[in-house]
């Protein structure tokens, strides 16, 4: 497989890639003298899975903030579904179809299962306040429409038991499963896990992992994941980048990058002159 | 509902109970099953167009009469369904148990040699492919859950939706064989074949007849005068022959509703949803539950606590007795009747008891202390005995006469009878056909005469007629010194106290009894939190020294009250120890249905069996387990043993004897 076609193709596993979805051209990103990321391009295709490496502070976590729009780097250029993506906001990146969720768990302690998820949604919500104030027409009938979605993600991922639990009382293991729910309920297209494995005991690694590829086998998302756990990431994804130091220094499929000296060097800590 | 004693003959199958059913109760809900967060039913008119439907597509498959059909999943309508389906075909349905590992499950879709196999989902699809490297008699695989299941290679595995829709099509070329098949059904036909997890080695395969089911079902209902209008909670294996005999036999029989789970860790919360009227559950359902009330209540405030507490002893003093209809004081009525407002019907809500009619309990014996808490509540929560071979019944308690202690009289159509070594037999209309592929244990079960062996030593009281198990035939035998050993006796009064999960007494052939003990990590676990004993792990906490002490409280308790039985007050436990890992079924240490494996127990923990018959006071060892995935690993650990004191009845009798 050669990374410079564009056209589609099909995985010993039977799954069809296609055509290049997201292209992030010479990206610099600085935050006043410091330099996260320096000069990186690379493209994610639709309905692969894309993982992002590298050892602590290397920058993965600053692309994944500037493919959802959280950062806007000062150099470079992020182009979506062929079209250069303007500077814009999260929200505005989150209804273009791409979601994510975070490494260190971002949910609403206080809330359920349910309703955490159902704010996955809120973009897609058209009611306005006083509609949904006094619970009326409208309102209603988009809660159902969107619950019935929800629900489908309750299902798919076996969070059925926990559904009105609040979230302060699930363990780690469900919370980053909770977390992965809300943003499947959002439908993307594309979607952005940091380091959906932190933390996590063996059993809950494997039960992660066959979500992930449930989820890209199931809806077809095209997936990027940030993730430390080198077996995961060379067992999960179709195409790997490699950073240190702000810097891209590999990027091939797990095979290429596993013999690739910048990257074995990278990982097993030569000596920087 | 009134049936008439002679119609069992009309309706000599499940398909032609199904018609009847249509017929009878057409509009009202057969089945119920929450999914997507919501209860979705199927009416009679609609199971049976589900389940003709299934039918025709296993007829387009080509499925041949007295083929085998294996049915592995959780319970779930459209697997119910795929069993009624496949009697339809003429073909005998197996439920297996879901959970078993591929070893298990081979060997028994080798053993009953299925030639189709249904699955729920893409996990009992893949230990169903790796069975496929040893078994070439498998021909179509059949999945209901979709998901994962596209990359698969679907030549001979098919979508369970899919099969229907071509049954649906093809229904006019294939109605008139189907009907055909189904005529040809009668009291005779193999309705069923289900596999006896074999506490003691391989698993065997029970042949029940229609005859078997519908007579057991007919006799049962009559008993407890079930009617169309019950639900009941479809959660225990549909490889286990109660769930078969309530969830099919029964609910064909009366025409009532059976509902399932959304998933196996929603049960709780299902329960409460439905509010069954007739539920059935082993001992440890009932445990759990007890524990987890009593858990929440120490975790509760002052005020409720108190509440609770003045209430429940009310309960206990007049509860059963107002269950029974026995005469209760006006003053005692009131009071129940507040406490009934306050605490027993909430308390019966969250568990989910609120409308239950007839509960039952069986498989294990339950103790004393749980069985009165339900019932001191307005549960009527009774005991029965059976077995697989049995069609489930060989006796029951009826209304009014219930104990902990016994587990009633014969079922309707059963008679019993004892022989001298103790050990029970029944005959009945329910005894099995005989075992698959096994003449020789089907000789050695079941005599000429229809008598069948149960395997346990018991005995029936004179003034009741009721009959008592004291523990299974071959494990009851004698000490060293000639004095009657039966472990099951001492622990079950172990395992009644709820730290203690699961017990191991050992003393067979031996001078004294010992006892390898697995504590409850949810019990003791929350007694640790209070106290504030900090621990890592299951080994961690099971080793703690005051975890031990407070085990060691109970085996002397449990001593002074075997002491106080004159035929086993030999069995007191004399040492102790608490196991560093709990005994699982994937290790081989426990039956599916969570019965010990006495012997591989013992071979197991020999190094442990040893340390306690010596004057050691701690034994390091190493296990062997094996995760779910089938992996191995290693656990180390160093455990203490304990003394433990007993009542000496002994010497007490030899100084009278002087």
């Amino acid at each position: 497989m050669s990374l410079d076609t564009t056209d589609s193709y099909v995985t010993e596993d039977g799954r069809t890639i296609g055509g290049v979805v997201m292209e992030m051209k010479n990206i610099t990103l600085r935050f006043g003298g410091v330099v996260a990321i320096k000069d990186i391009s690379f493209d994610i295709r639709e309905g692969e899975i894309r993982a992002i490496i590298g050892p602590n502070g290397a920058g993965k976590s600053s692309m994944l903030n500037v493919i959802s729009g959280f950062y806007h780097p000062q150099e470079g250029e992020v182009w979506f579904h062929g079209r250069k993506r303007p500077s814009m906001k999260p929200y505005q990146v989150a209804a273009q179809g791409i979601a994510r969720t975070f490494q260190n768990i971002a949910l609403f302690d206080g809330m359920s299962v349910l309703d955490n998820i159902m704010t996955g949604r809120l973009t897609m919500m058209k009611s306005n306040m006083l509609q949904q104030a006094i619970w009326f027409g409208r309102a209603e009938r988009e809660e159902n429409q969107h619950r019935e979605q929800v629900e489908k993600v309750i299902d798919f991922l076996e969070i059925q038991a926990i559904r009105k639990t609040p979230v302060g009382r699930l363990p780690y293991g469900l919370k980053k499963r909770v977390e992965l729910a809300r943003a499947l309920a959002a439908e993307p297209k594309l979607l952005l896990l940091d380091e959906p494995m932190a933390g996590m005991n063996v059993e809950e690694k494997e039960d992660m992992s066959r979500f992930i590829l449930d989820v890209n086998d199931e809806f077809g998302t095209t997936i990027a994941l940030i993730e430390h756990d080198m077996g995961v990431v060379m067992d999960l994804s179709d195409r790997v980048v490699v950073m240190d130091y702000g810097k891209k220094i590999g990027d091939g499929t797990p095979d290429e990058v596993r013999n690739n000296q910048d990257v074995i060097d990278a990982y097993l800590g030569v000596a920087h002159d | 509902m009134v049936q008439d004693q002679t119609a069992a003959g009309a309706f000599d199958s499940i398909p032609a109970l199904l018609a009847r059913n249509v017929k009878l109760h057409g509009t009202r809900p057969a089945y119920r099953e929450k999914e997507f967060g919501i209860w979705q039913s199927w009416t009679w008119a609609e199971t049976s167009e589900e389940i003709t439907h299934l039918a025709l597509g296993l007829l387009a498959l080509g499925i041949e009469r007295g083929d085998t059909v294996a049915v592995i999943g959780r319970n779930r309508p459209a697997h119910y369904w795929a069993i009624v389906a496949a009697q339809m075909c003429g073909a005998i349905p197996v439920p297996l148990y879901q959970d078993s590992v591929t070893e298990e499950m081979a060997f028994v879709l080798d053993h009953c040699g299925a030639r189709f196999v249904i699955c729920g989902d893409q996990e009992q699809v893949d230990k169903v492919i790796d069975a496929q490297e040893t078994i070439k008699h498998i021909e179509h695989v059949i999945y209901y859950d979709k998901r994962g299941m596209r990359k698969y290679d679907h030549a001979h595995l098919n979508w369970y939706h899919d099969i229907q829709e071509e049954g649906r099509v093809a229904h006019q070329r294939l109605e008139p064989e189907l009907n055909a098949r189904i005529a040809e059904l009668n009291y005779d036909t193999t309705c069923v074949m289900l596999y006896t997890s074999g506490t003691t080695g391989k698993p065997k395969g029970v042949i029940l007849s229609n005859r078997n089911i519908i007579e057991s079902a007919k006799n049962s209902s009559e008993f407890d005068n079930l009617s169309a209008g019950e639900d009941v909670l479809a959660y225990l294996p549909m490889a286990w022959v109660g769930d078969f005999i309530f969830s099919i036999g029964q609910a064909y029989w009366t025409g009532f509703c059976v509902n399932c789970p959304e998933s196996a860790d929603t049960m709780m919360t299902d329960l409460r949803e439905i509010g069954p009227t007739y539920f059935f559950a082993p001992p440890r359902v009932f445990e759990g539950q007890l524990t987890n009330v009593m858990i929440r209540m120490e975790d509760a405030g002052r005020v409720k606590k108190r509440m609770f507490d003045y209430f429940m002893e009310h309960a206990r003093k007049v509860g059963p007795a107002i269950l029974d209809g026995k005469p209760v004081s006006g003053w005692d009525r009131l009071k129940y009747r507040l406490g009934d407002l306050l605490v027993y019907g909430p308390l019966k809500n969250t568990l989910g008891f609120s409308r239950v009619r007839v509960g039952y309990t069986a498989g294990e014996a339950i103790g004393p202390e749980i069985f009165e808490f339900y019932r001191s509540l307005g549960i009527n929560l009774k005991q029965l005995y059976g077995q697989t071979e049995a069609t489930v019944f060989i006796t029951q308690q009826p209304d009014g006469e219930v104990r902990a202690d016994t587990v009633g009289v014969p079922s309707p159509g059963v008679e019993i009878r004892i022989d001298d070594k103790g050990e029970v037999f029944y005959r009945s209309p329910g005894v099995f056909v005989e075992y698959f592929k096994n003449p020789e244990s089907t000789a050695s079960t079941k005599d000429a005469e229809g008598w069948v062996a149960t395997g346990d030593a018991g005995f029936i009281e004179p003034e009741t007629g009721h009959l008592r198990i004291i523990d299974r035939a071959k494990d009851v035998s004698k000490m060293a010194d000639g004095s009657m050993f039966a472990p099951k006796f001492v622990e079950n009064k172990l395992k009644f106290y709820p730290n203690i999960l699961e017990a191991v007494v050992l003393g067979a052939g031996r001078d004294k009894c010992t006892a390898m003990i697995n504590i409850d990590l949810s019990a003791v676990g929350n007694w640790a939190e209070r106290n504030n004993i900090s621990y890592a792990s299951y080994q961690e906490l099971a080793g703690h020294p005051k975890v031990l002490d407070m085990v060691q409280a109970h085996v002397e308790e449990a001593n002074r009250s075997i002491a106080e039985d004159t035929m086993l007050s030999r069995c007191q436990v004399h040492r102790f120890l608490i196991l560093h890992k709990e005994l699982d079924a994937d290790d081989g240490e426990m039956t599916r249905t969570r019965k010990v494996r006495r012997n591989i127990v013992e071979q197991k923990f020999a190094d442990l069996i040893d340390a306690l018959y010596s004057d050691k006071s701690e034994q390091y060892t190493e296990t062997e387990v094996t995760y779910e995935d089938g992996r191995k690993g290693k656990i180390k650990a160093t455990l203490q043993i304990r003394d433990a004191a007993v009542v000496d009845t002994a010497s007490a009798k030899g100084m009278a004897a002087q």
